[in-house]
Order: structure tokens, then C-alpha cells, then sequence
């Protein structure tokens, strides 16, 4: 018998909504001791049929067809008193924004204690002991002081395990994961799915995890839910789905996934150098908290390299690498402590007031979030033109270059016309190419640009990069966390580890026969390695 | 932390000698000179008189030596001498310190308190007829200057209604002792203490509803309901919890404000306390009182501005000293 159904599940969106149901028609069933996975691209309404289940909607979002069966009962609509002793005891969630997800004020063993004490649990007492217990299962380093931290003192990795800890406290019969790795580094996404399921097989949840990875699908799967647009396209065991999908949407996700192979690749040995990085330098020095003394970080410690014209070189690492900050010394949105950045004979690491707008110009930036990288009171016009027109350009020269720009990054002209509000992400992040684009630069730096992106999406726009790249004849660093999308855009890949560059190389050698010990255990890390294989011998095999 | 209220202590120090200065400084650019108006009222144009008088005040001396002359006193808290009232102005401002601290003490903890709670009920019915009534309300009374609503509020309660005294700080001849004193006192109390606490206690209401609205969309509130917590505790302890962090910054300007932020309730309803002394001070050009009240509430400003900072780190874990 399963544990949950869900049957004809239909969730009306508030009026004015770009369409009127979130989610319709939707069942599914989750058996004891199953991973269900839902995929499906960002407004899929994947998360909001797990939000139902929980009764946690937002608010003016209600169910208004359907059941949800739990334990012999329809607890869809139950009352906010009944639905309050299933959560954390019945069924616990974790959530995707582990830096957000817990109380900035209350310490972490308080807040475990919270769940016992919402359902009448336990003496205070005991609580305590109950959370030390639970940290130490989901390997919490040093659960001893960590019960006594606040959320600001633990990583994201660690933070993500006090909510896994929280989740199941009570021993849940079912733990919902709405997107729980998709905040965090390969690494320590890894460690994540593997508590998950180990506890899994300690425990005998059920698991539903929502996500949009199919990487991470392929590897902890049971069975698979594809979503599109409110509705369920395709459900089944995990191979059927994923290796031999019937939905034209499923196929098309999967044909959207990037391959971690690198692909031919141009050599550009003899090409001159564009870029000249030489013993690059910039500390931070950061206060002390729990697990940390007052120290110094070496966020970019001695790092060189040379970009050829017409290269693309990507920078890899986990957060706080020192990537990001490499690529903002290089443009000086952070001034580095040392080195010399120098670019046609001008050491940009020098320059001071006029020369150094002028010679700014000529590398631009393309950054990871295109929600909050573009000025929401400002027109798409005004922000194309802002920089040229600083920099001398005639007004009218450069409206007219900014709709040449928009249609050369697939927009229509009109778009000058509108705020940034009305674009969806991947066609911000196109606004956002083309303000780059806007001051003739000859080198683009991405900063993980297409990082907050779906995968479908995320093809197009690097498309979009690989084609611009060529036909302006232009050179890139492409600052990256996720090595399949270096595997596909990148000449040449840097691997960055607390602030050094620990391997360089052609992209299709460092991902192939890494030579670092960082850079191996970054593949290994990888989900879904063994689905990609089994998927190429499917596709040859017709 | 030892360490970090010293070092805040002596950068205090030197602020409050900075505004001494700027203060002596100002006044004596101002025109005219107690001396003038001290016998322009005493009906004398004698040329010798004046410069007398200005020779028994110190007003004769260079600017720099009577600045520090003054300096001098004042690190010694002796804030010079008021000729008006004959009476050291160290001696006036203790006098009147206690009726004005009661006043803006009382108002202070008036406007948190029901500035809080209403902005709590406001948000938890977000959209319903009691927000709008809150809301409409904290609005009129933001907007409203002082000083009118105190002068409906002695016409509407104390004239025409004759529930509550009108002005002064006691019944004069009443000669109360003990307890029957402090309820005449706080019946006088109520209505300037309402008045003046009437402003903050809108824009706290203003700033916990916002707050509490904000707050409540967050992560970590998602996180208290998938516990099974009841709506309650999550209200209290998760959501106000933080949405107090802003109103204490608030708290922080009102509580500086504690000394020398009521001269107009104090005019209106004859409240004996320093404000009103302050507003007698500057029609008189007693110069040695007006410099008195400010330095003292300057001190005041300083003083709560650094316990603002000390309680914040108190309640926020996330603010380390940093040094």
C-alpha cells in the first residue's frame, strides 16, 4: 500500500495569475521507503504540489480539486490545528535556501528543540539531548558547539544538515527535499544525497525531492515526475523516464542537459596573448566567529594566467574559491592588493581615474543574477546606451547601437521600451549580454552566468555567448561552479582552490586526466556520471 | 565589550567638547548680549551700567578666554551661573531633570508599547477593517503637528470634559504627601505624556507592521510552520523577534531625544521641566542655561546612541565588535 496518493491535485492561482491553475490533474503515489523525484523547469509547479501536501501554500494560492491521502485520511483542507500535529511529525521539509531557512536570532540546538516542543515532546531536558543526538547523525562536525551557534556561523553545507536534522527529529514517515542542493557546491551537494539516503534506508521514508537536476535525479531516483506548465507529463521508474522518454518535453530537457565531456575544441597556442595575469593578489581579512579565529583569507592568492584572443578560458572551483573575486580584481570592482593585470601593453591593475574608464570599457562583465544585476527603474534603452553615451557616444548612434544589440542577442527592438521586470530571467541575462556587448569590449568576463538559469534555458543563452563569441571575434573568462558548463563552452579550464590556481589546462585533459587530487574529487563529485554514460550507449544504440 | 564602551566613552568625550564649542560658538555670533537685554528691561541706557554689567558677567573678557573659562567648568560640571535667575544652571537643570525625564520617560514607554502592539494586531489582520483603522489612525497622528493635538487634547479633556487637569506638573496648594502626590502627579501627567508619546508611538506602529509583514515572508518562517509550530509562537517567536531589530534603532532617536525633545509639549502644558526652561532661556538670552540644556542633552544623545548600540548586540548574535 502506499504511503501517500495524491489524486486530481488542482491548485487555482490568484486572478491575473499567467494562468489559472498552478498545478492540474496531478497524481502520484509514494510507496514506503521511495525516492520520488519531481523535475521540471522553474514555474513547473513542482514545488507547489509538495507546499500542498504540507498545507503550506502561499497566501491566495488554494487547492481547489483533488484529495491528498495520508494515513487512511483526505488531509487536503484539513484545519490549520490538524494539518499543525502532521507537520514535523508526520511528514518533515527541508527546504532550497539553507542560508535562509533557519532563525538569524535563535541558536541552532533551539531550534531543533523547537520541533519536539511544537508536538508536546519531551522535557526541555531531553530536548537538548535529542538535538545533540540528531546533529551527530547527520554528521554535523563538532555537534558539541554547533548546538550552541547561530545559523551565521555555519557554512551552507552545514546549515542545510541542521534543517535535515530538524526535518527528522520526529521521525517523519515522509521527508519532502524542495530543491535542498541546488544552493550548494558539488562537494557538499554529494554529502547531502548521501545522508539523504542513508537515512532513507535507516528510516524507510519515503522521500519526495524536488529538484531540476537530472544528474542528481539519475543518481537517487526511484521514480521520476516530469513537470511542464502545471501538469504532469511523464511519470515512471527512473531508467523509463530518463533513458527512454516518450514526452517531446522530457526529451528535450534531457537533450538539455550538458554533457561532461568536452567537446572539439580550437587551440589557440599561436593566437597573441589578450590578457596578461601575472602574481594576482587580494586578502580579506574576516572576524572571528565559532569554528573560526580572526584570520586572513587569501582570496586570490598568486594567481597567473594568460587569455588569448578568441580563447575562452573557465574558472572552476566551490564557493569561496576565489573565483568571483579573481574575475572582480581583473575589472577592478574590487582593487587587488597585488600583481599586474595587463592588457595590450596598459597594466590595468595601475590605472587611476580617466585612463582607467577609458581602458575599463574594454573588458565587461556579465553577472549570475539577472533579477537583481539590472536596474529595475531604469528602461532596457536607458540601460543599454547608459555606458556608451558616458563614454562619448552621441545619444542618438547609440540608440540606434543598442536595438542592433538587442535583435543580436534574439530580442525585439521594442524591448527598449521596458523595464526589466517584464523579461523573464534568460531573456534578462540576454539585456544583460547586450549592455556588456553595448561598449565594443574585447574581452567578456561571466560570472556564472548562467548559473540561476534551467537547463533549457541555459543552453540557449550559451549558445548565444558561443556564437557572439565568435562572429566579434571576442575572448572570455567564464566563472563557473558547475564543470559540465565549462566542459561545454571552455578552451582551456583553471580549477581555483582557497584562492590558487591549482590546475590549468586544455578543458577536454583537466576533465578527463585531472592532475590535482581538488580537481578529481570536484568529477567525482558530479551527479548523474553513470546516467550520462548509460544514456550515449542509448543513443547509439538508436 | 569592556573595551569597545570604553573606546565609545572617549570618542564621546571629545564629540560632546566638539559640540561645546560649536554651541558657545554660535550663540556668541548671535547678536546682542544678556548684558543689553538684562538692562534694556531694567530701562537703563547707561553706557557705563552696561559695560558694569558686562564686566561682572565675564563679558568684557576675549571670546577664547571666556570659552575656556567655560570649558573648564563644564569638565567639572559646573555649567556656569544664570544672573536671571541667580541660581547656578547646574543646580537649575537638576531641578528640573526629574519632571521631565518622568514626562518623556512615560511617553517613551507609551509610544513602544502601544506603538507595538498595534502594529503587531495590525499586521497579523494585514487588509481587514481593524488594519485599516490602525492604520488610518498612526497615519493622522504622524502627520498631525504636535502642538495642535496638544491643544485640542487640554481643550477636549481638560475644558470642555474636565476629566484630567490641563497644565502643571501638581495641584499648586494642594499640599499632597505620599501617595495621594504621585496620583496627583500622574493624573497631571497623562495628557502631555500622551501628546508627546502620540508621534513615536505612530511611527512605531508604522515600522512593526512593515516589519512584521516583511518578516514574515522569510525562509525561516516557512521553516517554523513545516515544524508543526502554532501560528502563536511562530508570530512571537520567530517573526516579531526580528522584526523588532528595526524598531529598536528607532527606540534608540526617541530615547535621545529624552532630555531636550519636549520643549513644546512643556510650553503648552506649563510642565515645569528643562524643555520649558530651555524656551524661557531663549527669550531671556540667558545664554549660560540655553548652553547648559544643551550640553546635557547632547550628552543624553550620546549616551542612549551608545546604548542603542550595546543592546543591539545584545539581541542581534549576527553584530560582533569589531575593533
Amino acid at each position: 500500500m502506499s504511503l501517500l496518493s495524491i489524486r486530481d491535485l488542482a491548485i487555482a492561482l490568484p486572478k491575473g495569475a499567467d494562468r489559472p491553475h498552478a498545478i492540474e490533474n496531478v497524481s502520484f503515489d509514494l510507496a514506503e521507503g521511495e525516492i520520488l523525484c519531481i523535475v521540471g523547469e522553474s514555474g513547473s509547479g513542482k514545488s507547489m504540489s509538495a507546499n500542498a501536501v504540507m498545507g503550506l501554500l502561499p497566501e491566495g494560492v488554494n487547492p481547489v480539486k483533488g484529495s491528498v491521502n495520508f494515513e487512511g485520511g483526505d488531509i487536503l483542507g484539513l484545519p490549520e490545528r490538524a494539518m499543525q500535529a502532521i507537520r514535523g511529525r508526520k511528514i518533515g521539509m527541508i527546504f532550497q535556501e539553507p542560508l535562509s531557512a533557519l532563525n538569524p536570532l535563535m541558536r541552532i540546538g533551539a531550534q531543533i528543540a523547537e520541533v519536539f516542543e511544537a508536538h508536546g515532546l519531551l522535557t526541555p531536558g531531553e530536548r537538548q539531548r535529542r538535538a545533540l543526538e540528531l546533529l551527530r547523525e547527520v554528521h554535523l562536525p563538532d555537534p558539541e558547539k554547533a548546538i550552541r551557534a547561530y545559523p551565521f556561523q555555519l557554512s551552507g553545507g552545514q546549515r542545510q544538515r541542521v534543517m535535515i536534522a530538524m526535518a527528522l527529529a520526529l521521525q517523519p514517515s515522509i521527508l519532502i527535499a524542495d530543491e535542498p542542493t541546488t544552493a550548494l557546491d558539488v562537494t557538499t551537494q554529494a554529502q547531502i544525497l548521501t545522508l539523504i539516503e542513508e537515512l532513507r534506508q535507516k528510516r524507510g521514508m519515503g522521500v519526495i525531492f524536488i529538484t531540476h537536476d537530472f544528474g542528481v535525479v539519475a543518481d537517487i531516483a526511484d521514480r521520476v515526475i516530469v513537470m511542464e506548465k502545471g501538469l504532469i507529463v511523464e511519470q515512471g521508474a527512473v531508467d523509463d523516464v530518463l533513458l527512454r522518454a516518450k514526452h517531446p518535453y522530457t526529451q528535450k530537457l534531457v537533450r538539455a542537459i550538458p554533457g561532461i565531456t568536452a567537446g572539439e575544441k580550437q587551440d589557440f597556442e599561436a593566437a597573441p596573448v589578450i590578457l596578461k595575469v601575472r602574481d594576482l593578489n587580494k586578502t580579506f581579512t574576516t572576524g572571528g566567529g565559532w569554528f573560526k579565529a580572526p584570520r586572513v583569507v587569501h582570496a586570490v592568492n598568486k594567481v597567473s594566467f594568460d587569455l588569448r584572443t578568441g580563447e575562452t578560458i573557465g574558472i572552476v572551483g566551490e564557493s569561496g574559491s576565489g573565483k568571483s573575486t579573481c574575475g572582480r580584481c581583473i575589472v577592478r570592482l574590487i582593487e587587488p592588493d597585488g600583481g599586474s593585470v595587463e592588457m595590450g601593453g596598459v597594466d590595468m591593475a595601475m590605472l587611476k581615474g580617466a585612463a582607467l574608464r577609458s581602458n575599463r570599457k574594454r573588458i565587461q562583465m556579465i553577472f549570475q543574477d539577472p533579477f537583481s544585476s539590472l536596474n529595475p527603474r531604469a528602461r532596457v534603452g536607458r540601460i543599454l546606451t547608459e555606458g556608451p553615451i558616458a563614454h562619448g557616444t552621441p545619444r542618438r548612434e547609440a540608440r540606434e547601437r543598442a536595438r542592433e544589440l538587442l535583435e543580436l542577442v534574439g530580442l525585439d527592438a521594442s524591448a527598449m521600451k521596458r523595464f526589466p521586470h517584464e523579461f523573464s530571467g534568460g531573456q534578462r541575462q540576454r539585456i544583460g549580454i547586450a549592455r556588456a556587448l553595448a561598449l565594443d569590449p574585447d574581452i567578456l568576463i561571466a560570472d556564472e552566468a548562467v548559473s540561476a538559469l534551467d537547463v533549457s534555458i541555459q543552453a540557449q543563452v550559451l549558445d548565444l555567448l558561443a556564437d557572439l563569441k565568435t562572429r566579434l571575434n571576442l575572448s572570455m573568462l567564464f566563472i563557473t561552479h558547475d564543470l559540465r558548463v565549462a566542459a561545454q563552452v571552455c578552451d582551456r579550464i583553471m580549477v581555483m582552490q582557497h584562492g590558487k590556481l591549482v590546475e590549468i589546462g586544455p578543458a577536454g585533459k583537466v576533465l578527463s586526466e585531472p592532475e590535482h587530487p581538488y580537481t578529481r574529487s570536484l568529477l567525482d563529485a558530479i551527479p548523474g556520471k553513470a546516467y550520462e554514460q548509460a544514456l550515449k550507449q542509448v543513443v547509439e544504440a538508436g | 565589550m569592556v573595551r569597545f564602551i570604553l573606546a565609545r566613552l572617549v570618542k564621546a568625550a571629545f564629540i560632546l567638547l566638539a559640540i561645546l564649542v560649536l554651541n558657545f560658538s554660535l550663540i556668541h555670533a548671535a547678536p546682542g548680549d544678556p548684558a543689553a537685554v538684562m538692562a534694556g528691561e531694567a530701562g537703563a541706557t547707561d553706557e557705563q551700567f552696561l559695560e558694569d554689567l558686562r564686566r561682572r558677567f565675564g563679558l568684557d573678557q576675549p571670546f577664547h578666554v571666556q570659552l575656556w573659562i567655560y570649558i573648564k567648568g563644564a569638565v567639572q560640571l559646573d555649567l556656569g551661573y544664570s544672573y536671571r535667575r541667580g541660581m547656578p544652571v547646574a543646580e537649575l537643570i537638576w531641578d528640573r531633570l526629574p519632571a521631565t525625564l518622568l514626562l518623556t520617560a512615560t511617553a517613551f514607554f507609551i509610544s513602544i508599547i502601544f506603538g507595538v502592539i498595534a502594529g503587531v494586531a495590525a499586521a497579523a489582520r494585514q487588509g481587514r477593517w481593524s488594519d485599516s483603522i490602525i492604520s488610518t489612525l498612526a497615519l493622522l497622528f504622524y502627520a498631525t503637528p504636535l502642538f495642535w493635538v496638544a491643544l485640542m487634547a487640554a481643550l477636549l479633556f481638560s475644558v470642555t470634559l474636565g476629566w484630567l487637569p490641563g497644565f502643571g506638573y501638581e495641584t499648586v496648594g494642594a499640599n499632597h504627601t505620599g501617595f495621594a502626590r504621585a496620583l496627583d502627579i500622574g493624573r497631571h501627567l497623562v495628557l502631555p505624556a500622551t501628546t508627546l508619546g502620540l508621534f513615536f508611538t505612530a511611527i512605531y506602529v508604522r515600522m512593526t507592521r512593515a516589519s512584521m509583514l516583511e518578516v514574515s515572508r522569510l525562509d525561516f518562517v516557512k521553516t517554523a510552520r513545516a515544524k508543526g509550530l502554532s501560528p502563536g509562537v511562530i508570530q512571537r517567536r520567530h517573526v516579531l523577534r526580528n522584526a523588532l531589530l528595526p524598531v529598536i534603532t528607532l527606540a534608540g532617536l526617541q530615547a535621545g531625544q529624552i532630555v531636550g525633545g519636549a520643549v513644546l509639549t512643556e510650553t503648552v502644558f506649563a510642565w515645569p521641566g528643562i524643555g520649558r526652561l530651555m524656551f524661557e532661556a531663549i527669550s531671556q538670552r540667558d545664554y549660560n542655561v540655553l548652553l547648559g540644556v544643551f550640553f546635557v542633552s547632547a550628552a543624553m544623545v550620546l549616551l542612549f546612541n551608545l546604548i542603542t548600540d550595546i543592546v543591539y548586540v545584545i539581541v542581534d548574535p549576527r553584530i560582533r565588535i569589531t575593533q
